[in-house]
């Protein structure tokens, strides 16, 4: 038993450990972080798994045939937010509910992330290439935990930043977060609410098409039908998980990643509980996370943007 | 010029009976367009989709099959949608309701148990459904967690679970290492309507009566009416001390159910035994056909046999035209984004506005 524990210990923070959670936690902080903006505008776009599966096919294509991760990255980005672009004509310019349609978007996304992908199933890309610097990269212990991740990593980490910055210390973010507050005040002031809510939805849909690709461009260097695999869903638990703040999503988007891979990890180990179950951990990390926040928060004090995934048709 | 959306005065119930036809027809138009795109002859794709599956009495009776569980799960969903309650995760409660119904039929399998196999079976069914559904209602009631995520989470915990024990504990020591159950006896199965013409089976019967059921429920029942007060104005529903929380968990257990009962209807009957490949996305598609069918148990019926028909022409297509299977999925994303604009306009129209300098209006 103690034995067991220190060697699930020595694991948790091998470097290997660590540096799989990141990988592991990359692309749900990249959809969360574009879903974070989308809700903050009091959209709630339950496509998110819809687009990243695009993503992850449209972005395998682009390197498949480019030869470049970039390409395949801004294939995932352009892919993303054009299906966020349905979501925002129907929401927004048709008033269609939200709920509805995000679901409708992701059972689109799934059959048409099949169709483009099925011409790749078993074909292989190089994965993106690791940061290197030298001296730095090779620092024992955390030289390639900081300096020597992929570049999506990087851009992650500087995409929550600017959220942050941007919704917090710009005025375009104070009247972004004004707009998912309260849409009758806004408009009544003179903002153009259903326009910020739409470029807030393509960059919500850029954001998930690139985790998405992130999958197979660095995660796995292949594509496989169906392989975000609930992610997109988990990055919108994260949202509420993080109640809706740039600070607690990168805190939840790790501990999630660490969760989802936690099983494969222990596989080695042979502890003894099937696969399957290891498996659900992530999906029932989910649920006991939504029920322990949501429990402490009560519905009253709610931090969720008042206005969110409420229909919003302008006077004239 | 400027296109806007205003509300009408009143709702068009000239638009409301016929939404889901124009629905129809513009994801027609749309697909004859993609084929054509794709070199296909539009009219010929079309053909071999809708038409050709009706012209054979083996894929008609295919059709009703495919149909049975679709309408089964969307009048559950219906009751949960006209109640503005979120329930996506019906695939995982077909998933455990045909699990908790197999589990009999495998424990009993080769000895001779009499014929209240199958009746329980069913009702084991439903109720794994029914408890698995009650979970995110629970969670929803208690604890405020929102049922949307809830739902559809323990739909890949349902996966698993049922992956787990086909590899597991009720693997078929005969199976040549293949991850399913042993098929099932023919007590435990249900057997076909017409023996010999197609695979038509007594649990479509089940569905109809599960149709006209809801039906009842919704209109002429105090519950029904509480499900439609508090989808149509919930304050008015609060007012008047309907208990907001019970209907979450009604809604919840009996969408739950009937998923369940699909689940176990659709391993006794056509499948016959319990494998990974039995959750098909029947518990999604069903979404689509109860908004097709406008939350309506009548409307639903007709909506599952259409979609039921898409997916037996796209299999169709995929052998005569060589599309893939996913071009079906596709068509069926693009049905349910038309309907949701389709029904958008209802209440709504669209206006062409002359753009014009503001006038600002003086007033005293």
């Amino acid at each position: 038993m103690l034995e067991t524990l220190s060697n699930i210990f020595h694991l948790i923070f091998s470097e290997s450990f660590i540096l799989t959670v990141v990988t592991a936690s990359t692309p749900l902080l990249l959809a969360s972080s574009g879903e974070l903006v989308v809700e903050r505008s009091g959209v709630l776009n339950l496509g998110v798994e819809g687009m990243m599966i695009v993503g992850a096919a449209c972005g395998f294509a682009g390197t498949f045939w480019s030869g470049s991760t970039l390409v395949g990255a801004l294939c995932g980005i352009l892919a993303g937010a054009m299906l966020s672009a349905i979501f925002g004509i129907l929401t927004l310019g048709l008033a269609v509910n939200q709920v509805a349609t995000g679901l409708a978007l992701t059972i689109f996304g799934v059959g048409l992330s099949g169709l483009i992908g099925a011409q790749f199933v078993g074909e292989r890309i190089v994965p993106a290439a690791h940061l290197y610097l030298p001296v730095l990269t090779g620092i024992p212990g955390i030289g390639r935990i900081v300096f020597g991740e992929d570049p999506f990593v990087y851009v992650s980490i500087a995409l929550i930043i600017g959220i942050w910055l941007f919704l917090y210390r710009t005025r375009a973010g104070l009247v972004l977060r004004a707009v998912g507050d309260n849409h009758a005040s806004a408009h009544a002031l003179g903002y153009p609410v259903l326009r910020l809510r739409m470029l807030a939805v393509l960059f919500g849909g850029a954001c998930a098409g690139l985790a998405g690709a992130y999958l197979p461009l660095a995660y796995t260097p292949f594509f496989i039908p169906g392989m975000t695999s609930g992610r997109g869903w988990i990055a919108l638990a994260l949202v509420v998980f993080a109640s809706w703040r740039p600070g607690r999503l990168v805190v939840g988007a790790y501990l999630f990643g660490a969760v989802s891979i936690l099983g494969l990890a222990l596989q080695p180990l042979q502890l003894g509980i099937p696969q399957q179950v290891m498996n659900m951990l992530p999906y029932l990390a989910t649920v006991v996370v939504l029920v322990l926040i949501s429990r402490t928060r009560g519905t009253a004090g709610s931090a969720a943007p008042a206005s969110l995934g409420m229909v919003f048709v302008p006077d004239r | 010029m400027q296109l806007v959306l205003e509300k009408r005065a009143e709702r068009s119930t000239l638009i409301a009976v016929t939404s889901p036809l124009i629905a129809v027809a513009l994801t027609l138009i749309t697909f004859a367009i993609l084929f054509a795109i794709m070199g296909k002859n539009p009219i010929e794709a079309l053909y071999v989709y809708f038409i050709e599956p009706l012209t054979d009495p083996f894929t008609l009776q295919e059709i009703a099959v495919k149909a049975t569980p679709l309408v089964m799960i969307a009048v559950g969903l219906a009751l949960c949608y006209i109640a503005n309650i979120w329930n996506i995760g019906a695939e995982g409660q077909f998933i455990v309701g045909a699990v908790c119904g197999s589990w009999l039929a495998v424990r009993t399998n080769g000895t001779d148990v009499g014929p209240w196999l199958l009746p329980v079976m069913l009702l084991l069914g439903a109720i794994g459904g029914a408890l698995y559904g009650l979970i995110p209602a629970i969670c929803r009631v208690y604890f405020g967690a929102s049922e949307i995520l809830t739902s559809l989470m323990l739909v890949y915990i349902a996966n698993l679970g049922l992956d787990y024990m086909v590899r597991g504990p009720w693997r078929d020591p005969q199976g040549l290492n293949f991850p399913t159950t042993a098929a099932f006896d023919p007590a435990a199965s249900i057997g076909t309507l017409f023996e010999g013409t197609g695979r038509l089976h007594a649990g479509s019967i089940i569905a109809l009566f599960v149709v006209m059921l809801i039906a009842v429920l919704l209109g002429r029942t105090l519950m029904g009416f509480q499900i439609r007060l508090v989808g149509a104005a919930p304050r008015a529903a609060r007012f008047s001390g309907f208990n907001a929380d019970r209907l979450v968990l009604f809604s919840f257990a009996v969408s739950g159910a009937l998923a369940g009962l699909a689940g176990i209807i659709e391993v006794a009957g056509p499948i016959g035994h319990l494998d990974p490949g039995v959750p098909s996305g029947y518990g999604f598609t069903a979404i689509i056909v109860a908004f097709l069918g406008r939350l309506n148990p009548i409307g639903i019926l007709i909506a599952g046999l259409f979609l039921a028909l898409t997916f037996i022409g796209g299999e169709g297509a995929q052998i005569s035209l060589k599309v893939p299977l996913d071009l079906t999925k596709v068509f069926q994303g693009i049905l349910l984004f038309y309907v949701l604009a389709c029904d958008s306009m209802i209440v709504y129209r669209i206006r062409l506005l002359r753009t014009q300098k503001r006038v600002v209006p003086v007033h005293a």
